[in-house]
């Protein structure tokens, strides 16, 4: 079976005090090849969980999750990582940030800087290769972290709120460019995010994730990705379309949240 | 033990008076070149750089920055007042503080004999200063008339002397002769008696003990004048001390430094490491770098002379324990500051354990080692003139504590400079190295 299979996974903390937290609980999910899945819920819902899980980062307490058939017990290269703050290396240049995955697996170091130059291109920063990380604005350290993924050729990419510490112009910019890579590529994305904006435009598949337990509480189809390919973001975002369902999901979102302060306020 | 901790609050209550006056002294110098500066330089055009433009700056740390006119004039005046203290040629007439009486002076006496009878007679004092090595009283030709007879005395520059006048007198000693006026001031035992140059004690045996006027400038003894401490230093480059040249001195401290601190870097770093990555390592040493981190090194030299001896194996085995923990705790709060999501972004890029090691954990430590080694150099450094102090056949330290037996205090000036000097140097050649090597501290 191709694609992202997860199989009634289920993470449960054990707190200190001797209580339990379930932070997923009976996860089902097939996503195909190709797919650009957002994901959105409000904080402690268990979306982060359930993206270090895919990842390898962490084993869950139950059930099972396979990529192309292939069980997920450990991190790999086959599914590549974009995180919030780019966690990149600020002791290496940009090319050598990009070319670290290549340049591990021992490739040539001819072909690695083809592949660099590549990249550099794709994202944007074809003159910004011999720049330091720390020389460089948030947004091209996302461009960058962004390329070093890419430069491993995963199967997926887990995408950890990668353009949640941007400013909205900087926002804009890098959500067409996801767009971009995705058609560009063809890589199944699984982006997590708590702008509704963004979950909605980077999201052929977009997944609302409810709290306490951590589960899929609706799932959406949206066109709104297909569209938004070498489109203006806010042309896509004045369908009517897009403004029912931002309104639809924000309310959803704002019940859990008054339900979880409900919660606490009650315990 | 109640009257040791009483005599020690007053000791303590003392310093407190003591540093206070000295602080105000050195306050108000600061205040008057300030106020002095601030004359020269009100008319001039302001600065027009952006900090300029702030108008809160009291509170504001960005916006303070080293007046290096202040810099400058503090160290002026460190020497300024180093020179007035202790009376130095370089500042000629502004040294102002009087310096110990040096030359001829004469006092009158006044005898009275068995009978009754006054006389007077001349003391003649000769002040010889320390260049003169012999000291030579003025030769007495004529004891002059009467019972009593003049008298002459050397003393040395600061010094006092003691002249039983009345052992040269006709009848001098009998019962009853004795000494009643100086200048015509009438003196008894245990009494002091001005005269123009100094004073005079008589003591209670009847002798005179004169005392010349000492000044208020420190004896070189003390603290030598810079002019002083600088020829000495060329002096100690020249010929060296003890047949051991100077920079021989410096050189043998900072090789101990060096190999002492190089062993601390081989092994603590790995053992940091070890300690970042590994359970049963962290558990393992976890008690003993505990325990050996508050130990100060000064306080092993005892039994790393009784184990390693006096030599070199000594000194270097006390300088690598003194940064051998300071080394451990830095690579292991480096390990420890790995974000753990880049350790993560390297293993999910294929990183393998050995690659993680190298390429991620290791470059990401380097600002914590960097800063461990600056604070490891800067021990050792200390650990190893104190080490010297000890026992020792070359270094500065060794050179300072021989010096001191002689008194030679310029000599350990020169030394305590130089060991000051080269601290700094020590200190900003490893921030240049910070700079070069781990440009991105402080900027990820």
């Amino acid at each position: 079976m191709s694609g992202l299979v997860i199989d009634d996974v289920s993470m449960t903390f054990e707190l200190p005090n001797g209580g339990k937290v379930e932070a997923l609980k009976n996860i089902n999910l097939n996503i195909k090849e190709g797919e650009l899945m957002s994901v959105l819920g409000p904080s402690g819902c268990g979306k982060s969980t359930l993206l270090n899980i895919l990842a390898g980062f962490l084993a869950p307490t139950g059930g099972k999750m396979s990529l192309s058939g292939e069980a997920i017990t450990s991190p790999s290269p086959k599914r590549g990582m974009v995180f919030q703050h780019g966690a990149l290396f600020e002791w290496m240049n940009v090319s050598k940030n990009i070319g670290f995955g290549p340049k591990m697996k021992g490739t040539p170091q001819a072909e690695i800087d083809n592949k660099v130059a590549e990249l550099l291109e794709i994202v944007g920063l074809q003159d910004f290769g011999e720049k330091m990380i720390y020389e460089m604005s948030g947004g091209m350290q996302q461009r960058v972290a962004l390329a070093r993924c890419l430069a491993n050729e995963p199967d997926v990419i887990l995408m950890d709120e990668p353009l949640g510490a941007l400013d909205a112009l900087t926002r804009e910019k890098m959500q067409s460019l996801v767009l971009d890579i995705w058609k560009k590529t063809g890589k199944t994305i699984i982006l997590i995010t708590h702008s509704v904006e963004e979950a909605l435009l980077l999201g052929e598949r977009l997944l609302v994730m409810a709290p306490r337990p951590g589960r899929i509480h609706k799932e959406y189809n949206l066109p709104f990705a297909e569209l938004g390919v070498g489109q203006d973001l806010r042309e896509v975002k004045r369908h009517p379309e897009f403004g029912t369902r931002r309104d639809e999901i924000l309310s959803m979102i704002w019940d859990m949240e008054e339900e979880i302060m409900g919660r606490t306020e009650n315990a | 033990m109640f009257e040791e901790i009483l005599s020690l609050l007053s000791t303590t209550f003392w310093m407190i008076l003591g540093i206070a006056v000295i602080a105000a002294v050195y306050l108000g110098i600061s205040a008057l070149c300030s106020f002095v500066n601030n004359v020269i330089t009100r008319n001039r055009a302001a600065s027009k750089g952006f900090g300029s433009l702030k108008t809160v700056t009291f509170g504001d740390e960005s916006s303070v920055v080293a007046n290096r006119v202040a810099s400058v004039l503090a160290v002026v005046a460190i020497f300024f007042l180093w020179g007035v203290f202790t009376g130095s040629k370089l500042l000629g007439p502004l040294a102002f503080l009087p310096g110990p009486f040096v030359g001829e002076s004469s006092f009158e006496y006044t005898a009275t004999n068995a009978a009754g009878e006054s006389d007077t007679a001349t003391v003649y004092v000769t002040v010889t200063s320390f260049k003169d090595k012999a000291t030579k009283k003025k030769a007495i030709e004529d004891g002059g008339d009467g019972f009593a007879k003049h008298d002459s005395v050397a003393i040395a520059e600061r010094r006092s002397g003691i002249l039983r006048v009345q052992n040269n007198d006709d009848g001098g000693k009998e019962e009853g002769y004795g000494v009643t006026a100086i200048n015509g001031q009438a003196i008894a035992r245990n009494q002091i008696v001005p005269f123009g140059d100094g004073e005079i004690l008589m003591t209670s045996k009847g002798s005179l003990s004169i005392r010349p006027a000492t000044g208020a400038t420190m004896e070189a003894l003390y603290l030598p004048p810079p002019e002083k401490v600088w020829n000495t230093f060329w002096q100690l480059n020249r010929d060296g001390y003890q047949g051991v040249g100077l920079w021989e001195n410096v050189f043998w401290s900072l090789a101990r430094v060096v190999i002492g601190f190089g062993l601390g870097c081989l092994f603590g770093i790995p053992l940091g490491f070890a300690m970042g990555l590994n359970n049963w390592m962290r558990g393992w040493f976890d008690p003993i770098v505990e325990f050996m981190r508050p130990v100060p090194p000064l306080a092993l030299i005892p039994l790393i002379i009784i184990w390693f001896g006096i030599g070199e194996q000594g000194k270097i085995s006390l300088l690598f324990l003194a940064s051998l923990w300071i080394m451990t705790i830095a690579a292991r709060a480096g390990v420890s500051g790995v974000n753990i999501s880049k350790v993560h972004a390297a293993y999910s890029l294929g990183a393998t354990k050995r690659q993680l090691l190298s390429k991620v954990i290791l470059p990401n430590s380097l600002p914590e080692i960097f800063t461990g080694a600056r604070v490891a150099m800067g021990v050792c450094w200390g650990t190893v003139v104190a080490a010297e102090l000890v026992a020792a056949e070359k270094g500065v330290g060794k050179m300072i504590i021989a010096a001191s037996k002689f008194q030679l205090t310029d000599i350990v000036i020169v030394g305590i400079v130089i060991i000051g000097v080269i601290g700094f140097a020590i200190e900003v050649a490893m921030r240049k190295a910070e700079n070069k090597l781990i440009p991105w501290k402080g900027r990820g």
